[in-house]
């Protein structure tokens, strides 16, 4: 019989901070800036420039961690990790080695496999690397420093995981406690969350752990659980081969759909942590924690059971409108401004959710005004806006951040409500589709649609569809 | 004006009044620069072109006004690991030997203000990694009392330069002794203050825990008004504290040294220990004279001196190399190739270029420590090394802090000999080291010290005394060096 085999994960994500400032000096860390306009002495590894803590990072490394049921290290300390590389202007990176700010927590996750804890062993703060850019071209890199010095949390969790599912459960759960924080967008795709997985495989029911490698370079949902399953049964067929697993880091190639090794532990390199001289031992006093946690914000999971209670949503509509918390502070504003609340609850999540897919919006950055949402959804209210007219007034929204009265305006998409028009057009459709109308009348209804949509054709869709209706039996009777 | 025969306060003062102006001290300055420096080699780089733009601004600035230290117009020489704007700073190494910062350190950022004028970069050890400034890439400092004889170091041409007359104030560096040794051994006044009094942005970091810019100058006064100049928190250092007990302190010890001769018992009821260590009998009998000498006119000035030991003084070489080249390993790993400074003109790959440009970007010094530090942080030495070291410099801080509940000053040498013969110090590198005995302890305990002139050895080589005090005793160092200079002048 063949054997049943375990996989075993344990994650470190990095979460760039969404502070205003980089973590040792004053630049900016606007994303997207052309090269090396936001770099400073400082985060350009100039001689003789020094580090200097933003304060922001670390509030939003203590509500991170406080988020995630951490112990704190009320003394906490900086250290260097040295090693050569280009896009490290110092060739050492300041972060934490023995001291992190934060240490011993855990995350609940839910999903198909059930509710589980997965152990936090502790999480740091560091600065971030410039980028290379290589041109082929010239056969030269090149290097870009606005990245350097940008803040990142490192959350490193216990091999607590056992399937990708879990994985990704860990990591939108950690996505939206940083953005009910505020404390980061966490967006795979544009690297301001990334994830490296450990992963070993044993036999189900061993208690001992097998030998893990470590994948890097996963940019996107998809690339984690495909990396997932394919090291596992790599890992697999090595055991059943009888040949062991090597612990090493490999690199995960998205096109290609497989990983390669990049280095084995024998060369793993010797990053010479020491503390960092430059930067005073931080002392976080009880108060200052005390504080942090009072403005915990009320997290996905409270506000869904709260809009179960108070709106009676179901916990499927409720989970999906907190997922975002942009989206659940839009609902809560305009429901306060006396929008009804199941129907601003269905446009923020269905349509909103297509809508991003189609068009690539972030679901995380949508800022739609709640007094416009009011606005629109009174207008569906009174049928001035059928549904088609209503999707695309919608649409404009969000993508093009119209103001829906205008814009309706602007687009003609107002429901004619004179009847006079509708009864002449219906009339003439009638007129010019008599087979239609025969058929109808020996009893098959689906021509009925055909009619219907012939009416809303001549009124440029500006028509109510069970006025349409209403007008069209009438006359057929 | 023909030679600059005053002290930096005295030329301040003739400046202020217009007997004398600035662009003449300016002039003065690169005139006994001319005269002297082809000799003595104290400067890398001169930045008369500047001066003389700087001097007329300054100048107008002094008619309108605008400076309130008594130092406004007054030439100045600063190290060449001091970043200074627009201006070549090198460290005494090829690897920076083009280098021209676009900011200047805080140090010379708060000295500019204040209207003093920079004269030049002065010469140094590389990346401030040696005792004697032989291991600058650009030749060495001679002493000016000696030509045959080193400046000391690192700050050697800081010191020699003030030495020599070239002007009457500099700035030097000191992680192990850089500015008192090198002060001592060219028979000028050199101050290492409390660390984290002078912002440490801009300047090159050798060692970041033990690094301190301090004043080097002909009297004690002339140390104090540049010292409250300097002392100033700055934003840009997270290392950096506030001094404003320091207020005033140039306007107080510039009247001390006006009047402590006219009061015989000014020091009555301050302590003074001499540890035996620093005296014992590896020490040239002439410094130890001078030890003695000076703890004799302490005592005659009504102070209460007596013998003490500082039992962990055979531990401060190793712990301070050790912390020190590990700290530099990793300070100086910037310095690649990629982003400024030296690269190699032929390489193949990455990994060349890094290794071609440091080979022959820097010079044996400062490859030795790199080495020594590199190997005290690698996985399984850095228990061994580097945490046993830092251990060690908590214990000896304890143990000043033990001898200053005791005694308000310590006093001793700094350094066992008079200057050395130039070539003979590098030869045997650990012999070198081992002569930072009197000095590296107040590095590791963040100790401010002052070296000022005692006598002459018999080969007429300045002999210097350091005085000790616990972090922030700066003011009761002044109150002693004032006394000890009066006294030496008139032995």
């Amino acid at each position: 019989m063949a054997k049943q085999y375990e996989t075993v994960i344990g994650l470190e994500v990095h979460i760039e901070l969404s502070t205003k400032t980089k973590i040792f000096c004053g630049c900016s860390t606007a994303f997207g800036k052309e090269a090396n306009t936001q770099v400073c002495p400082v985060c350009a590894g100039m001689p003789g420039a020094l580090p200097v803590l933003n304060r922001q990072v670390l509030r939003s490394a203590l509500a991170m961690g406080l988020a995630l049921g951490c112990k704190v290290n009320q003394l906490c300390k900086f250290d260097r990790k040295n090693y050569f590389y280009p896009d490290n202007p110092q060739n050492y990176q300041i972060s934490q080695l023995y001291l992190p700010i934060c240490h011993d927590g855990a995350l609940e996750i839910v999903g198909g496999f059930g509710k589980k804890q997965v152990r936090i062993h502790e999480m740091h703060m560091e600065e971030d690397a410039g980028k290379l850019i290589h041109d082929d071209w010239s056969d030269s890199s090149l290097a870009d420093f606005n990245r350097s010095g940008v803040p990142l949390l490192e959350i490193v969790s216990e091999p607590d995981m056992r399937s990708a599912e879990e994985v990704t459960a860990y990591l939108e759960q950690l996505r939206k406690i940083a953005q009910y924080l505020g404390v980061s967008d966490c967006r795979l795709q544009e690297g301001s969350m990334r994830a490296d997985v450990n992963l070993s495989v044993r036999e189900l029911g061993s208690t001992e752990f097998g030998t893990r490698t470590e994948m890097k370079n996963l940019n996107s949902f998809k690339a984690i659980a495909h990396a997932i399953e394919g090291e596992r049964e790599r890992q697999i067929e090595l055991l059943e081969e009888g040949k062991a697993v090597i612990q090493e880091t490999r690199r995960w190639d998205d096109n290609k759909e497989s990983s390669k090794p990049m280095r084995s532990k024998e060369d793993a390199k010797d990053y010479r942590y020491f503390p960092d001289p430059d930067l005073v031992p931080i002392r976080i006093p009880d108060a200052w924690i005390e504080e942090v946690r009072r403005e915990q914000p009320e997290f996905a999971g409270q506000r869904a059971a709260r809009y179960q209670q108070e709106y009676g949503f179901s916990a499927a509509d409720a989970a999906l409108l907190t997922e975002y918390k942009n989206l659940a502070d839009i609902f809560e504003k305009a429901v306060q401004l006396a929008a009804p609340a199941k129907k601003a609850a269905n446009w923020l999540t269905g349509e909103t959710f297509r809508i991003a897919r189609e068009r690539g919006l972030a679901l995380e950055k949508i800022a739609l005004l709640p007094l416009d949402l009011v606005n629109f959804l009174a207008e569906v209210e009174k049928g001035n806006l059928n549904n088609q007219a209503a999707k695309k007034v919608f649409e404009a929204m969000l993508a093009e951040n119209r103001e829906p009265l205008v814009y309706m305006e602007e687009q003609q998409l107002r429901t004619v409500r004179d009847s006079g028009l509708l009864e002449r057009i219906a009339q003439k459709v009638l007129e010019e589709n008599p087979t239609a109308v025969k058929e109808f009348l020996d009893g098959k209804e689906k021509v009925f649609g055909f009619l219907v949509g012939n009416v809303m054709k001549e009124m440029r869709g500006k028509a109510a569809p069970d006025e349409v209706r209403a007008v069209l039996l009438e006359k057929l009777k | 004006m023909e030679r600059m025969r005053w002290d930096a306060l005295s030329l301040g003062e003739k400046i202020r009044s217009g007997e004398v102006s600035v662009k003449e001290a300016v002039d003065a300055a690169y005139r006994a620069i001319e005269e002297k420096d082809a000799k003595v080699h104290a400067f890398l780089t001169l930045t008369r072109e500047e001066a003389y733009r700087r001097a007329e601004e300054v100048q107008e600035g002094i008619r309108k006004g605008l400076y309130s230290s008594r130092l406004a117009g007054v030439p100045i020489a600063v190290k060449d690991n001091i970043c200074t704007r627009g201006v070549r700073t090198t460290c005494a190494s090829r690897m920076l030997e083009n280098f021209v910062p676009p900011y200047s350190a805080t140090a010379w950022e708060l000295l500019e203000r204040e209207g003093l004028i920079l004269i030049g970069k002065t010469n140094m050890d590389e990346f401030a990694m040696g005792s004697t400034t032989e291991t600058s890439a650009f030749g060495s400092t001679k002493n000016p009392r000696n030509l045959e004889h080193v400046a000391g170091g690192s700050s050697g041409g800081s010191c020699a330069a003030v030495a020599a007359g070239e002007v009457l104030v500099a700035l030097g560096s000191d992680t192990g002794g850089s500015i008192r040794q090198p002060s001592s051994y060219c028979g000028v006044t050199g101050l290492k203050p409390t660390y984290g009094t002078v912002s440490r942005s801009g300047l090159v970091a050798y060692a970041s825990s033990l690094d301190q810019i301090g004043p080097i100058a002909t009297s004690v006064a002339d140390c104090a008004a540049l010292l409250e100049l300097l002392a100033k928190k700055d934003e840009r250092d997270s290392t950096s504290m506030d001094r404003s007990d320091l207020a005033g302190i140039g306007e107080t010890v510039r009247e001390w040294s006006k009047t402590v001769g006219e009061q015989e018992k000014n020091l009555v009821g301050v302590r003074v220990g001499v540890p035996k260590e620093y005296v014992n009998e590896h020490v040239q009998p002439e410094v130890r004279r001078a030890v003695e000498e000076a703890a004799e006119a302490l005592a005659l000035r009504g102070a209460e001196v007596e013998s003490c030991s500082l039992a962990l003084s055979e531990y401060v070489i190793p712990t301070y190399y050790l912390i020190a080249c590990a700290e530099a390993s990793s300070n100086l790993e910037r310095f690649d190739g990629v982003k400024y400074g030296y690269r190699s003109k032929e390489y193949q790959g990455l990994h060349e270029m890094y290794k071609k440009s440091r080979s022959e970007g820097f010079g044996e010094e400062v490859k030795r420590r790199i080495m020594l530090g590199t190997f005290v942080l690698s996985s399984g030495y850095y228990d061994a090394y580097y945490l046993k070291a830092l251990r060690a410099k908590a214990l000896i801080k304890k143990e000043f802090d033990q001898l200053f509940s005791r005694y308000d000053l310590l006093l001793g040498p700094a350094a066992p000999t008079t200057a050395p013969k130039l070539g003979t110090s590098l030869q045997d590198p650990m012999l070198m080291y081992l002569s930072d005995i009197d000095t590296v302890a107040v590095n590791l305990a963040g100790l401010p010290a002052l070296t000022l002139p005692w006598s002459e050895d018999a080969a007429g080589l300045p002999v210097g005394v350091q005085i000790l005090a616990d972090c922030f005793g700066e003011k009761k160092i002044f109150r002693a060096a004032s006394c000890l200079e009066w006294d030496s002048k008139r032995r």
